[in-house]
């Protein structure tokens, strides 16, 4: 018997104009001119016990919904939703803590109100303060935590007793690195326990890591159903095939001003990234060999083509860049109209990290001499760390340590 | 009656959730005051004590039937205490979606415990005020008898009826806000339209019966019978009270059983 099964499980929003035909709504009378919000449209899951899913997709996919459904917080506006075993679930990163309770007491209200008798509670409180590693705040209102500290007392209480089912919303990503590894084991313990584990998270390398099936959803129904590489390789490319086709986006999503300039004699037309798969991606693995393709098109004629890169990290700081002049590889006297397509094979020889690709097309070395076209922050990818050993930094050395004893 | 052993069984496995909860529902109203309960006593007891001062002149004489010096303040404080049970359960029946909201949006569990939380809360409240009264009678030289024991079906039925109302407005709360304005005005209309700070025998006779339609009349009437004419209330009345209670309670989860879909989506 599945641990969860959905069947043709839907959930909508209406908006009535008024309570009033909210209210008429209640004993049964209808109204075809009601405004109706699909969240999630004929979802059928069956999940085995022990497993454990991501589901992924973007902000108002459906993700949230789905579990708030699974956890009985939310009722399915139709279909049929079974749950054999006990949950615990961290929804909206918290546990319905009160602020003017402590650590302490919340943890005994949550624990309590999770059907725990006051016996358990008081054995496992030792527990919940001693991972939570808040110190003496933890018998300090609440009010007075980081949200960081809210979230670590939240994890504790979620997983102090091994529930059947663990549901966790995005919560792993707000605790600092050392308490996001910490949480990372004490999941893959409970997995090792039986535990059945159901996340949501934009972390791809923790879901890559933990997760044995991904669940891409997307506009409220099930997009894609596989393991997690497949899932996300497929979301990547749904992504990219969104945020490429029109180059010309001037304000980023992260806020981030895009800087486009020259005198437009040369265009780049498009920019893409693929990965070892020959797929378009916003996300390498370190050390995959991967392909940058820039497509131009010769607007005016020009005496020297010159094509460069330039990688930066998080930070702005250029981790590396070249150009076609460098490699002694610049075009000369070129007639219009003429395209022209630059592919740049690399090994992903980078650490883990957000980075950003400005290219340039130039008159020569330096765009000081002509400028034809810039774009800064022109793509942005990822590079995840998959089977590579363990390293900080923005560059994979891969050394060799040679030890001798004696 | 499969259901309702059920919720039997439901309700004891949540029994620690309950008695934690209404811990904290004390915890929680004096967090941050120094003298903690001390001033759920004392509010109704200050109302007391200025109404007496107030209306003593008025009040001078003698009630028929308390023979004690201090026969108003005796009245006036066993009317005070069903009309406080009474309001109380009513105005945390109010609140009680919307101020559990971080717990029914975020956790998993048997609504029917915030239930239970509110009715004991309430009660013990009203306990508290009991004893209170009780202390201040003696030391007023007045001794209730032992019709005294016929306040524990009225305070549990009193406390279901209001639970009835309560649970209804709270449910129109959480959609239509205005509810929680509103309620506490009629509550304060009926205040007065109900004996408590005045005799009925004030009212010319031809129109008490308008008052005796006043549900919370026969309620207050009987609170004064118990504590201070100490007599037993009459069947009949709590007959009738039991019978309101079952439909204000019908009504409260039937409206509840028709919104709760749209309770959690709407907090």
């Amino acid at each position: 018997m599945s641990i969860v099964s959905l069947k043709s499980v839907s959930k909508t929003y209406t908006e009535y104009p008024s309570f009033y035909h909210r209210f008429l709504s209640w004993f049964g009378v209808k109204n075809s001119n009601l405004k109706r919000h699909v969240i999630l449209e004929d979802i059928n899951l069956s999940l085995e016990k022990g497993e454990a899913i991501a589901f992924v997709g973007q902000n108002g996919a459906g993700k949230s919904t789905l579990l708030k459904l699974i956890a009985g917080v939310l009722s399915a506006t139709s279909g049929e939703i079974q749950v054999n075993g006990k949950i615990s679930a961290i929804l909206e990163l918290g546990m319905g803590f009160n602020s003017d309770f402590s650590a302490l007491e919340n943890t005994r209200n949550t624990l309590s109100i999770m059907g725990y008798t006051p016996q358990e509670i008081i054995g496992a409180m030792p527990q919940v303060k001693a991972f939570s590693e808040i110190g003496d705040y933890f018998e300090q209102p609440m009010r007075i935590y980081s949200s960081g500290m809210q979230m670590r007392v939240a994890f504790a209480v979620a997983t102090v007793f091994q529930p059947e089912i663990l549901i966790i919303d995005e919560a792993l990503s707000v605790g600092d690195a050392y308490f996001q590894h910490k949480s990372f084991d004490r999941i893959r313990e409970l997995q090792k326990q039986g535990t059945t584990l159901l996340i949501v998270s934009h972390d791809k390398q923790a879901i890559q890591n933990i997760c044995n099936r991904a669940i891409l959803l997307e506009g409220g129904g099930i997009k894609k159903v596989g393991p997690p590489v497949e899932v996300m390789d497929y979301y990547n490319a749904l992504i990219a095939a969104k945020s490429h086709t029109d180059i010309e986006l001037k304000r980023m999503d992260d806020g981030h001003l895009q800087t486009i300039s020259g005198d437009n004699k040369a265009k780049i037309e498009k920019i893409s990234l693929f990965n070892s798969k020959g797929i378009e991606a916003d996300e390498l693995a370190v050390g995959e060999k991967a392909v940058l393709e820039i497509q131009v098109a010769v607007i005016e004629p020009i005496k020297q083509l010159v094509c460069g890169f330039m990688l930066k990290e998080r930070l702005g700081h250029i981790v590396y860049g070249t150009n076609t002049s460098f490699s002694e590889q610049a075009l000369f006297d070129l007639n219009t109209p003429q395209k022209i397509t630059y592919q740049i094979h690399f090994d992903t020889r980078l650490g883990i990290g957000s980075y950003s690709c400005s290219i340039a097309l130039t008159g020569g070395a330096t765009h000081l001499e002509e400028n034809y076209h810039w774009i800064d922050l022109a793509l942005v990818f990822k590079v995840i760390n998959i089977d590579k050993t363990e390293f900080i930094g923005s560059n994979c050395l891969e050394p060799e340590f040679i030890i001798q004893r004696g | 009656m499969r259901i309702i052993k059920n919720k039997v069984q439901q309700t004891w496995q949540n029994r620690f959730f309950i008695i934690t909860s209404i811990k904290m529902d004390f915890k929680s109203r004096f967090s941050r005051s120094l003298f903690g309960s001390v001033w759920a006593i004392l509010n109704p007891l200050v109302m007391v004590a200025i109404y007496a001062f107030i209306l003593s002149q008025i009040m001078r004489a003698k009630l028929p039937g308390i023979e004690s010096a201090y026969a108003y303040p005796i009245y006036l404080i066993s009317g005070i205490i069903g009309w406080t049970l009474f309001t109380e359960v009513i105005s945390r029946g109010l609140m009680v979606f919307i101020e559990n909201g971080h717990y029914l949006k975020k956790l998993p569990f048997p609504r029917s415990n915030l239930i239970f939380v509110l009715l004991g809360a309430s009660l013990i409240n009203s306990l508290i005020l009991i004893l209170a009264a009780v202390g201040i009678f003696l030391s007023l030289g007045f001794i209730p008898n032992s019709s005294l024991i016929w306040l524990i079906p009225l305070q549990i039925l009193t406390a279901l009826f209001a639970l009835g109302i309560g649970i209804s407005c709270g449910v129109l709360n959480v959609f239509v806000r205005d509810v929680g304005q509103v309620v506490p005005i009629i509550l304060q209309l009926l205040f007065w339209l109900t004996p408590i700070v005045y005799t009925i025998n004030i009212i010319p006779e031809d129109l008490q019966y308008l008052l005796k339609l006043n549900p919370v009349f026969s309620i207050v009437d009987m609170y004064h019978n118990i504590l201070a004419f100490k007599i037993a209330p009459s069947l009949q009345d709590l007959g009738v009270l039991a019978i309101m209670a079952l439909v204000s309670n019908l009504l409260g989860f039937m409206l509840y059983q028709k919104a709760y879909k749209d309770i959690v989506e709407e907090l």
